[in-house]
């Protein structure tokens, strides 16, 4: 009998086989200079300086450093602020000029993937208008959501097979006074988080070698149109998304993994707001517990809205029941900004966040009830009418 | 609940509609991108998220849609795809098949076609495609009210009780906001109405939530008509 061992190798030791020849679709940068070329519509180039990266089948992707032009994420700022000021942060700290637009809507994506009233041209106009936004500016699209980021993937591909939905959306941005104009590059922030990470290694001021995590891939980033997803060979052979993992081993965080690292989160689009029972027993019993069993970390650390959304409140339910939970959730630009020195409820807002995140912030060696003391003497002063906001300033103290 | 796939679900429903309904499916541009046929493998189900949970199959629904099964194309139109998680776990088909991208097409076809299953299953979401519709973001600060998130614990209500507080000592200056997830331009929102006029989603809510059509009508007809615009949504 042949040893199982000798045909089936450890997941540490499997290697991606990296071919771009094997990638589902055509190369999306051929095609969209070559439509410029034909007038259907304007390219924006990535802005220089940029950083060359490579995506699942070896392809080469330009991440922007500088000059960027932030799309938001609804749940983000609604409900995880401190995910995007985390983004900003970072962003302020290593001295780069971006733009935080007012001139922008939702992609509109999760309530399109939850409840479909909505269709093709709708999306990819409200795609096409906020590009639009940004080029007008001069600075270069970063997509905070995944969904944003995949969704905007797919209206990129239908866009390119599509005459007539091309010709649809620049008679719709035409009636709005503006143009067609499709990014070079479609780029997730935790892609360009990835691309900074030893920048932001360089300025890290807190130890975080004592930190385990688990990390979730987000489905939309790595799932939806794959062949644009960021694989590096150094990390799990090339057989997952190299973004986070990459970024939390460039700080030092020990990265522990689990076997259900595939599933989604539960979240369901539609499920997390009106079927909520789903996306909690998901949620709990396929990713916490399983992270907690197998790996035992101090964070699960991830790069989307919904995931962080999701992760985090199911797990108050769960614990009333006596499960097997209590992890906290935060995404990688909150662990590469607390490596960085930020604030813990200043600028990472983990009070928004639900699953007790103390005995985190305690290993890494902050001091929680002065931390929250100093957020609070804030809260205070706007509450007198010292301050109106808390501002950058006041952060970057 | 176990799904019933029996033939005479509904019966009383006419084969030539949901024959229409199958067509209109397949007449979507992203159709033949979406099915390439099925190998019966089963890898979408195995990493389907909803299969665990519900009597669902995505595996089930792109082999009806292959075979042109229109009788059982009708049942999973009506009875299965809003079980779907829209993952897109599914899209590792070694065929190359997107059984969620294919759902998503069937429940565009659901809710254009105000199919009772549809008006069902989006019972209680009127007030999020309400707030997407008419602000620009989704969810925003102000929905996170205790009676929302019961099963989110007691943070929720600290938040609520904190919420124009909390929302000030935010840095950035974009979300100082309450009612949407960060500062939208005037300019924008209205560009955002003319985007729904001008790609006929106001008669797709129409044909699912009348009273929700009504309402968002009125609030982007009046803004519309401020700017200048002499548009109506009927």
């Amino acid at each position: 009998m042949i040893p199982v061992e000798t045909l089936v190798k450890p997941a540490s030791e499997r290697q991606f086989n990296v071919n771009p020849a094997d990638a589902p679709t055509e190369d999306y940068h051929d095609i969209i200079f070559q439509l410029e070329k034909e007038g259907e519509w304007e390219v924006q180039r990535v802005p220089e300086p940029y950083i060359e990266v490579e995506t699942k089948f070896g392809r080469k992707k330009k991440i922007p450093i500088n000059t960027t032009w932030h799309h938001k994420s609804c749940g983000q700022c609604g409900h995880i602020p401190g995910y995007s000021t985390s983004i900003f942060w970072i962003n302020r700290k290593l001295g780069l000029d971006y733009l935080d637009p007012t001139d922008q809507t939702s992609c509109t994506a999760w309530n399109y993937y939850a409840s479909a009233t909505s269709n093709v041209a709708a999306q990819a106009a409200v795609a096409m208008r906020n590009f639009a936004a940004a080029a007008e500016t001069g600075y270069f699209p970063i997509i905070h959501c995944g969904t944003s980021f995949g969704h905007y993937k797919e209206v990129r591909q239908e866009l390119i097979h599509s005459p007539e939905l091309r010709r649809q959306v620049r008679d719709i941005l035409a009636k709005l006074g503006k143009k067609l104009v499709m990014p070079e590059e479609i780029v997730h922030y935790s892609e360009w988080v990835h691309a900074m990470r030893h920048r932001i290694a360089e300025l890290q001021v807190r130890d975080m070698s004592m930190v385990a995590a688990t990390v979730h891939p987000a489905c939309h980033y790595h799932k939806l149109v794959r062949e644009d997803a960021i694989y590096d060979p150094e990390i799990y052979g090339a057989q997952r998304t190299a973004v986070i993992t990459a970024t939390l081993k460039a700080i030092g965080v020990e990265v522990r993994d689990y076997s259900t690292w595939y599933d989604c989160c539960g979240f369901g689009f539609r499920h997390i707001l009106v079927s909520r029972d789903f996306s909690r027993s998901f949620a709990t019993q396929r990713k916490i517990e399983v992270m907690k069993e197998e790996a035992d970390p101090d964070v699960v650390v991830t790069h989307d809205t919904g995931c962080v959304t999701t992760l985090d409140q199911s797990q108050f339910a769960a614990k009333a029941h006596g499960r097997n939970v209590g992890v906290p959730v935060m995404s990688d630009s909150q662990m590469a900004a607390l490596a960085m020195g930020a604030h813990p409820y200043k600028v990472l807002q983990l009070h928004w966040h639900n699953t007790d995140n103390k005995p985190l912030l305690e290993k890494i060696g902050i001091d929680v009830e002065k931390a929250w003391k100093e957020f609070e003497d804030e809260v205070e002063k706007i509450k007198r009418g010292e301050k109106q906001y808390l501002t950058w300033e006041d952060v970057d103290a | 609940m176990a799904l019933d796939l029996s033939q005479n679900r509904y019966a009383e429903v006419p084969y030539e509609e949901k024959e229409r309904l199958f067509n209109e499916v397949k007449r979507d541009m992203r159709f033949d991108e979406y099915l390439y046929g099925c190998y019966e493998c089963g890898i979408c189900v195995a990493a389907c998220p909803s299969a665990r949970f519900y009597d669902f199959s995505p595996r089930k629904i792109a082999q009806a849609v292959a075979r042109e099964d229109v009788e059982l194309f009708y049942i999973f139109l009506n009875d299965s795809i809003w079980d779907c998680s829209q993952c897109f776990s599914c899209d590792r088909c070694p065929r190359q098949n997107s059984p969620g991208g294919l759902i998503t097409v069937m429940r565009e076809v659901a809710v254009k076609n105000g199919l009772a299953s549809a008006q069902q299953a989006l019972e209680g979401y009127g007030r999020i495609v309400y707030k997407i519709m008419s602000t620009g973001t989704q969810v925003s600060p102000d929905m996170l009210q205790p009676s929302a998130f019961p099963d989110w614990g007691p943070h929720v209500k600290e938040i609520s009780d904190n919420l124009d507080l909390w929302r000030k000592a935010l840095p950035p200056e974009t979300l100082h906001t309450t009612e949407t997830g960060w500062q939208v331009s005037d300019k924008t929102i209205i560009e955002l109405y003319l985007i729904w006029h001008h790609t006929g989603v106001m008669d797709m809510i129409k044909e699912v939530d009348e009273g929700l059509f009504m309402i968002l009508a009125d609030v982007m007809e009046e803004r519309l008509e401020e700017e200048g615009y002499d548009v109506t949504f009927d």
